[in-house]
């Protein structure tokens, strides 16, 4: 690809032969002190969060947020709906008949907890993000498919073109090429 | 050697594959020009989708008095075909969250499908509540919306928690296929070469990277949602067996119904996933993906179903005569012996007969004989929820009331019509989005696996199965 000046650096990218190369180089991406570095994979690698040294994903705190809104609502809705805005009398039975709303309050708590856990995992992961510096590049769509690929960005405080690129060569990447924004 | 043998997993995925190879599998199919039988499948389908909306529409201007419904039998073929769609739904979750909790490394072959097979089914189940109320433009009634009565729907009843739990499942069950689906649209938007395919696939691909910090929380999302949506799963049938077992008419008053009605589902859904399944792996040559022994696994699924349902028919006789209650007694004598006696053995026959014949290995390993099985099983559930609803109804508590029910001609359009809802909606998958799960699939392959490669060379090397030997026992 050409090198336009007017454009800033993103990264480097670099591309490894499988699975197994992926893992090996981010324990030294890590090891080499970058923290502003990725890995791309067509799925999921078992093994590559300790190897990237990811810390824990916040998600369960922010199912844990939303599920208890949808239980403490779906109370508060049933209690404002049948005891205090408009009270029927159904049979005699009490208008807070709690045992009956059971089946409510736990299907809004799975709703509520459910929506949680979709949109907050897209939250975390920053998407929807349509723009990426790495959809310029032609061979990154393997990305999807077979290929593995490491990115180290430009912000990094230790980027230094030459350097990252000599530890990919090191690692044994099959290809390395220069992202730009 | 000792008398047994060892005989190790076989492969998930047949054949030589390796990523780029599924991926060209499976995405072809939504790149390719479409085939001729896709358009030949879709006519009928589209027909009959049209017969749905006639159906609907004639029954929205005339009311509900062209269905069959007579006094004591007020709930005919609309609940019928209602609790049956929403059963067969079932099968789908449950391939995704319970099987994927339980680390079932097999259902990443079926479980895209099946899920969408679950949608599309809650879709043609949420149709008959829907129409059958009557006067459909006070539908939103049952949501707690202001009206212009300024009431509230009745939070005490039954009808009301289906209602809650066929949207929050319907819901729910399509959020975890969207997650599903993001990473394999965004393989799908990278493959694609035209302006349309890349932009609408892109667009829903929500710009996935495949950034392993991204798996990360994605994996995590994933858990969460198969935890979630595995009691509510468990939920959903039993609500719609609350309809029944929460009001008073004998047969229906019984606290087996939750558990029974779950099995059913479970037992109706893998039946449905298995129909599909044979058809759409033929057409597509997926066999290398959807393999015979995926099929075995899911017929000894409906065999263990099927015998929870064939133990519950027993129970409910059994309990009947225990209470000591004479209604109770009388209509389960009446549903075997009575007026509706043929329909009580055709189910009896499909539900409980039937899938015990997978027994046999023989059997459960042969394709055309499980595509038969599998359709004679979705007939015997639909029998299950006739028998259930019109027995009962149709001789309650006075013997004065009692009538036979026969549906209309209405009546079984609008049910013929929903397949044309089902198979557009399926045949649309089909065609536009990946039908197996993509990602999930290579984490199984043995390519996936990085404990597969050496640690010096990183090359492949496949695992192989130690073979444990029998130590040898002195007499």
């Amino acid at each position: 690809m050409s090198t336009t000046k007017s454009k800033n650096l993103h990264g480097l990218l670099a591309e490894f032969k499988n699975p197994k190369a992926l893992i090996d180089v981010s324990k030294k991406v890590v090891e080499a002190g970058y923290d502003k570095f990725d890995t791309y994979s067509p799925y999921p690698i078992h093994g590559i969060d300790h190897a990237m040294k990811l810390p824990k994903s916040k998600l369960g705190w922010i199912v844990l947020v939303s599920g208890t809104l949808g239980f403490l609502g779906a109370i508060w809705m049933m209690y404002y709906m049948s005891v205090t805005d408009y009270a029927i009398n159904i049979s005699g039975k009490p208008f807070f008949n709690f045992p009956a709303w059971v089946p409510i309050i736990f299907e809004l708590t799975v709703l509520l907890s459910a929506f949680g856990a979709v949109f907050g995992m897209f939250f975390l992961n920053g998407l929807p993000k349509l723009n990426n510096p790495l959809f310029e590049v032609e061979r990154f769509k393997k990305a999807t498919d077979d290929g593995f690929f490491v990115c180290i960005e430009a912000k990094d405080s230790k980027f230094q073109v030459d350097l990252v690129r000599q530890l990919f060569e090191e690692a044994g990447a099959t290809h390395i090429e220069e992202v730009y924004e | 050697m000792s008398k047994y043998e060892y005989i190790p997993e076989p492969a998930l995925v047949k054949g030589n594959h390796d990523f780029a190879s599924i991926t060209k599998l499976v995405t072809d199919v939504n790149l390719k020009p479409t085939p001729k039988g896709w358009y030949l499948a879709m006519l009928p389908a589209n027909a009959l989708l049209l017969l749905l909306l006639t159906s609907i529409g004639y029954l929205i201007w005339e009311g509900i008095g062209i269905w069959g419904l007579n006094n004591p039998v007020g709930w005919g073929w609309a609940i019928i075909n209602f609790v049956w769609w929403v059963g067969i739904g079932h099968a789908g979750t449950l391939i995704s969250a319970i099987l994927f909790l339980f680390r079932q490394d097999w259902r990443t072959a079926i479980n895209r499908f099946a899920e969408a097979m679950t949608i599309f089914a809650v879709m043609c189940a949420g149709v008959f509540p829907a129409i059958h109320v009557g006067r459909i433009w006070a539908i939103y009634w049952v949501f707690p919306i202001p009206n212009q009565m300024a009431m509230w729907p009745n939070f005490n009843s039954p009808l009301l928690w289906d209602v809650f739990a066929v949207s929050t499942y319907f819901t729910v069950s399509l959020l975890f296929w969207y997650v599903g689906l993001v990473p394999d649209l965004a393989t799908l938007r990278d493959r694609a070469t035209d302006k349309v395919r890349k932009f609408a696939y892109g667009l829903f691909a929500l710009g996935w990277t495949g950034s392993n910090r991204a798996w990360w929380n994605y994996e995590k999302a994933y858990m969460i949602l198969a935890g979630l949506a595995t009691p509510l799963v468990l939920s959903v049938h039993t609500i719609v067996s609350f309809d029944f077992a929460v009001s008073m008419i004998p047969g229906w008053h019984t606290t087996i119904f939750p558990p029974y009605f779950v099995a059913g589902a479970i037992f109706s859904g893998f039946a449905m996933v298995m129909t599909l399944m044979l058809v759409a792996r033929k057409v597509y040559g997926m066999e290398d993906i959807m393999t015979n022994n995926h099929m075995e696994k899911m017929n000894i699924i409906i065999m263990v179903t099927g015998s929870i349902v064939g133990f519950a028919y027993m129970m409910e006789f059994f309990i009947a005569w225990y209470s000591g209650v004479e209604y109770e007694k009388a209509i389960f004598l009446l549903r075997a012996t009575g007026p509706y006696a043929w329909a009580y053995w055709i189910m009896m026959f499909c539900n409980v007969v039937s899938p015990q014949v997978f027994w046999f290995k023989k059997l459960r390993t042969n394709v055309g004989f499980t595509f038969f099985i599998s359709i004679v099983v979705n007939i015997g559930m639909w029998f299950e929820r006739f028998v259930i609803t019109v027995t009962s109804l149709s001789t309650d508590y006075l013997p004065s009331s009692w009538d036979y029910y026969s549906p209309t001609t209405w009546d079984v359009l609008t049910y013929v019509g929903t397949f044309g809802l089902f198979f557009t909606m399926f045949l649309m998958f089909l065609r536009f989005l990946p039908m197996v799960a993509l990602a999930e699939i290579k984490a199984v392959l043995p390519q996936g696996d990085p404990h597969n490669y050496d640690d010096e060379t990183q090359e492949f090397h496949p695992h192989v199965e130690k073979v444990p030997q029998p130590k040898a026992v002195k007499a």
